[in-house]
């Protein structure tokens, strides 16, 4: 990739909207994401981070606005004008979701090693032997231990699971991985060990991620810049450290103490 | 033996032979008449018409009596006929306003016009087995009203309706051909008129248990029984060449009017909704039963959480058939030995690799396990 | 030949529903492993008995055919006897057990093992046509993977059968793809019989009743058994020859003769080892069968 294209954002979202009939879900949400950048959306539950989520993973439909994305072969395209064959081969390759439930993520009745070996097979990968080899360096990789390649994932602890699932995500190398409350329901200990393996990954292989959580903790461990949200609209944004220790909003502050405390 | 499978045409025509006498039984007993199964088990006529999807009662008594009273597989000798049979065209819509009622209850008004019907009805009887009836019993005949007249009895839903309380029979889409899933195949999403044509020649049992579900709490949708009607109705044909529709016969049918679980947002005032059943013949539990499941089936329409049996369109309309049903499941006795064998070579041969990587684990023992990762 | 059924069309459906089904396969043909769906009628057999591939031959079949109908290999087993005997009655067409004076060629799980030629068509009767079905139970989702050619989760069953035993434990139904673009479920015949479907000479139509789907290959067209590349496509092999007719290379039924482990292999084909006998091949334990395996007529 040429120095030129990387100054170019990686993600463009142009006041996205959308409604629940009446209801809002979120509203003129604005932002660009860079190459190798983390951005945190951070807000309570019903803020409408998760909204905002669906819409840029395209999940969902929004109702106003719109996503561009800076393409492998450098084209920027509307991520909802691209046919449904080109959207689906994009989030199986150079795209990437985290599941805060890793059952939504995983296939729970298939080996770990067919679960990581599967995004391989669906873009056309047809060496059992290479496939097999991948899936055990990536496990390798999110610290499953090899002979564990042949279990299925319902025999996983919780931490396992996620860690599966992100190494389902990256065997393709995707340049762009969506998270959502990725260690929400797991124990302290366990999250700790998860955020360390995360926060390896991105940064060596440069990726570019929109985590969704509530935890500010998370936030601030792993992110580079934040987005607080609150009734479906962004309230403040700006780098995490900045917004974390210094809080504009008066919300951002209740938010920032009530939480970071504990 | 072995004869069972290759023995060809005549184990075959033996067998059906023996079917035809034991179909029969002891000669010494007098044969049924199709007519006394008409007469007398009319219930299981209506069955058999209402899920055959062909009102003849003649026919349906006759597959009952071939069927050995069997009547899923009565039910599948007049779906079979059915199909050959020449189709003219579609008759008009039922009127069942104009219903010459026999039977007519609610369960959401004490009284309504045209009152409660009871009519022939098991309910409030007593379960005990009647041994009068083993020897020929005299009935004694049925109390008559004196006034005669048809009674003029609007339906639950429209006394509702006048009032904006129940939604409105959602208008199709106006003139949108009605679908007619003999003539197309089903293909999913379905609109509400193949659905409810679906149910109509679903598996009684079948949408029975689903009904029972959603009671149960698997998609539950607050029913009450707006009305159950039941008597005849007038079929009528547009006939082209005359330009009027031409009355062709009386038939019996059940309906049952399910009021559900309000909705209403900020637009729209809070209305019940509709689950509908109608069923040929007198089958109170089969248009009750397709009702509660025709609601379920609308879990989506009004944006309802859909994770239950009853609400899984595919689900439901794709096993709701009972020809369909007893074929597949029956077709497991068809000899299937040639896949059989093909299972057979393979699991031998797994079973011969998996001996011996066992009797070289034992010349070799292992180092020792690795650990397993501890449960974290 | 039996008289015809009175009251009922050439071939027991109104030719109306024979023209929708030949349009279907038509369709079915010009996109060769598409399912396409069709209004399947109800039948005087039950579904799952092979109304799929009798609707189809019922629309295909001509005064002038020879029709043969086999199931698991044999025209003596009984559903292919009644298959066979409803057309007798209800089409009066001549009808044959020699593969290759059969016009057209009706079956349950089987391909026969004298090859096809020009002109004959094959009719494959479908139990469930949709080869991702067990994987994927919504057709709404099966429907969208067809369309966008998205067939990773196949393999992902492949790589697990491998994982699991060492091999692709798929014997029978083993998935193909046609003409390299739809994977397209062969029927149950065992994959030993998936190499006479690539380019053949014949035409095979597949009919599914009950699911209501015709699907189709053409002559020569291109059959790929899905594998990986260092687990390559294999079919089973025997490790003796035919008991009663001493061939090679074809499918074999094992024959269990008593309740002391004694057994034998015999052709599945019944057709292809009486000709072979006919022509004087004998297997090792020709004339010690029991009359029910080598069909010669008892004392």
């Amino acid at each position: 990739m040429s120095a030129l294209t990387d100054d170019l954002p990686l993600l463009t979202v142009d006041r996205l909207g959308k409604n629940y009939g009446s209801r809002i879900g979120c509203r003129d949400v604005s932002f660009e994401l860079y190459a190798g950048e983390v951005l945190a959306v951070v807000g309570e539950s019903g803020s409408g981070k998760s909204t905002l989520l669906s819409l840029l993973s395209t999940q969902l439909q929004p109702t106003a606005g719109a996503i561009r994305y800076r393409m492998r072969d450098g084209s920027v395209r509307d991520v909802f004008e691209l046919s449904q064959a080109e959207r689906r081969f994009l989030m199986r390759t150079d795209w990437g979701f985290v599941h805060q439930d890793a059952a939504q993520g995983l296939r729970m009745a298939v080996s770990a090693g067919a679960n990581v070996g599967e995004r391989l097979m669906a873009v056309g990968d047809r060496h059992y032997g290479n496939i097999r080899h991948a899936a055990l360096d990536w496990l390798g990789r999110v610290e499953i231990e090899a002979d564990r390649i042949d279990d299925a994932p319902r025999s996983f602890s919780g931490g396992m699971r996620q860690r599966l699932q992100i190494a389902r995500n990256l065997v393709t190398n995707p340049r762009l991985v969506f998270m959502d409350e990725p260690t929400g329901g797991l124990d302290v200990s366990v999250q700790a060990r998860l955020l360390d393996l995360l926060r390896g990954l991105v940064a060596d292989l440069g990726l570019s991620v929109i985590i969704v959580t509530h935890d500010l903790a998370v936030a601030r461990l792993l992110s580079h810049r934040i987005m607080v949200m609150r009734q479906g609209r962004v309230i403040e944004t700006g780098l995490t450290d900045q917004v974390l220790d210094d809080p504009r909003e008066p919300y951002t502050q209740l938010l920032v103490s009530s939480v970071l405390q504990v | 033996m072995y004869v069972a499978v290759k023995g060809g045409a005549e184990a075959i025509d033996n067998a059906h032979r023996l079917l035809a006498h034991e179909r029969r039984g002891d000669p010494a007993v007098p044969e049924i008449a199709a007519r006394q199964i008409d007469e007398q088990l009319a219930l299981a006529v209506d069955r058999v018409m209402a899920e055959g999807s062909l009102y003849d009662r003649d026919l349906a008594a006759l597959a009952i009596k071939q069927a050995r009273g069997d009547l899923i597989e009565a039910i599948f000798l007049v779906r079979a006929y059915r199909t050959t049979l020449p189709r003219f065209g579609y008759a008009e819509p039922l009127d069942t306003g104009a219903m010459a009622i026999e039977r007519r209850v609610s369960a959401t008004y004490k009284d309504l016009p045209g009152g409660q019907i009871l009519g022939p009805t098991f309910d409030y009887t007593h379960r005990l087995i009647d041994f009068a009836l083993a020897a020929e019993a005299s009935i004694e005949p049925p109390a008559r009203a004196s006034d005669s007249s048809a009674v003029d009895a609007p339906r639950v839903s429209g006394l509702l309706g006048d009032e904006g309380l129940i939604e409105r029979n959602p208008p199709g889409h106006g003139d949108a051909e009605i679908g007619d899933l003999t003539r197309e195949p089903l293909s999913f999403p379905a609109d509400r008129d193949l659905r409810l044509q679906n149910l109509a020649r679903g598996d009684e049992g079948f949408l029975l248990a689903l009904g029972y579900s959603t009671q149960r709490g698997y998609g539950r949708n607050h029913p009450f029984v707006g009305e159950i009607r039941f008597g005849e109705v007038e079929v009528e044909f547009f006939a082209e060449d005359a330009g009027f529709a031409i009355p062709m016969g009386r038939i019996q049918v059940t309906e049952c009017e399910m009021v559900n679980q309000f909705v209403g947002s900020a637009e729209t005032p809070p209305q019940f909704t509709r689950g509908y059943g109608l069923v040929f013949g007198q089958s109170e539990r089969k248009a009750m039963s397709m009702s509660l499941v025709d609601r379920a089936l609308r879990a989506r329409e009004f944006g309802e959480e859909a994770k239950a049996p009853a609400q899984d369109e595919e689900f439901v309309l794709s096993h709701s058939d009972n020809v369909q049903s007893t074929g597949f499941v029956e077709h497991l006795k068809l000899p299937h030995y040639v896949d059989f064998q093909s299972e057979l070579e393979l699991v031998r041969k797994l079973r011969a690799e998996h001996a011996e990587s066992r009797a070289e684990d034992a010349r070799s023992p292992d180092d020792g396990d690795m650990m397993r990762e501890a449960a974290e | 030949m039996t008289t015809l059924h009175p009251g009922y069309n050439f071939a027991y459906l109104d030719e109306q529903t024979k023209r929708m089904i030949r349009r279907a396969i038509l369709k079915a043909v010009a996109i060769p492993g598409y399912q396409v769906p069709f209004a399947s009628r109800e039948m005087p057999m039950p579904y799952g008995w092979g109304t799929g591939g009798v609707q189809v031959t019922a629309a295909i079949l001509g005064e002038g055919d020879v029709l043969k109908v086999i199931d698991q290999g044999s025209d003596d087993t009984t559903n292919a006897v009644s298959i066979r005997k409803f057309f007798e009655k209800t089409a009066g067409v001549e009808t044959t057990t020699e593969t290759a004076r059969a016009t057209v060629i009706q079956t349950r799980h089987r391909i026969p093992e004298t090859a096809l030629q020009e002109g004959q068509t094959i009719v494959y009767q479908v139990p469930i046509p949709e080869p991702l079905r067990f994987l994927e139970p919504r057709e709404t989702e099966t429907r969208t993977m067809h369309g966008l050619e998205e067939y990773g989760l196949m393999h992902v069953k492949l790589y697990e059968d491998i994982a699991t035993h060492g091999h692709i434990a798929t014997t029978y139904a083993y998935p193909v793809k046609v003409n390299g673009r739809y994977l397209m479920d062969p029927s149950p015949t065992p994959k030993f019989d998936n190499p006479k479907m690539d380019m053949s000479p014949a035409l095979q139509l597949f009919g599914a009743g009950r699911e209501k789907r015709i699907y189709a290959i053409p002559p020569y067209t291109k059959v790929v058994s899905l594998d990986f590349e260092d687990h390559p496509f294999e079919v089973n092999k025997f490790d003796k020859p035919c008991a009663l007719c001493a061939a090679e290379g074809v499918y074999l039924d094992e024959v269990i003769l008593d309740d002391a482990g004694g057994r034998m292999f015999v052709c599945s084909d019944t057709d292809y080892c009486e000709t072979r006998r006919a022509e004087g091949h004998r297997g090792e334990m020709l004339g010690e069968a029991p009359a029910f395996v080598s069909r010669e007529p008892a004392e």
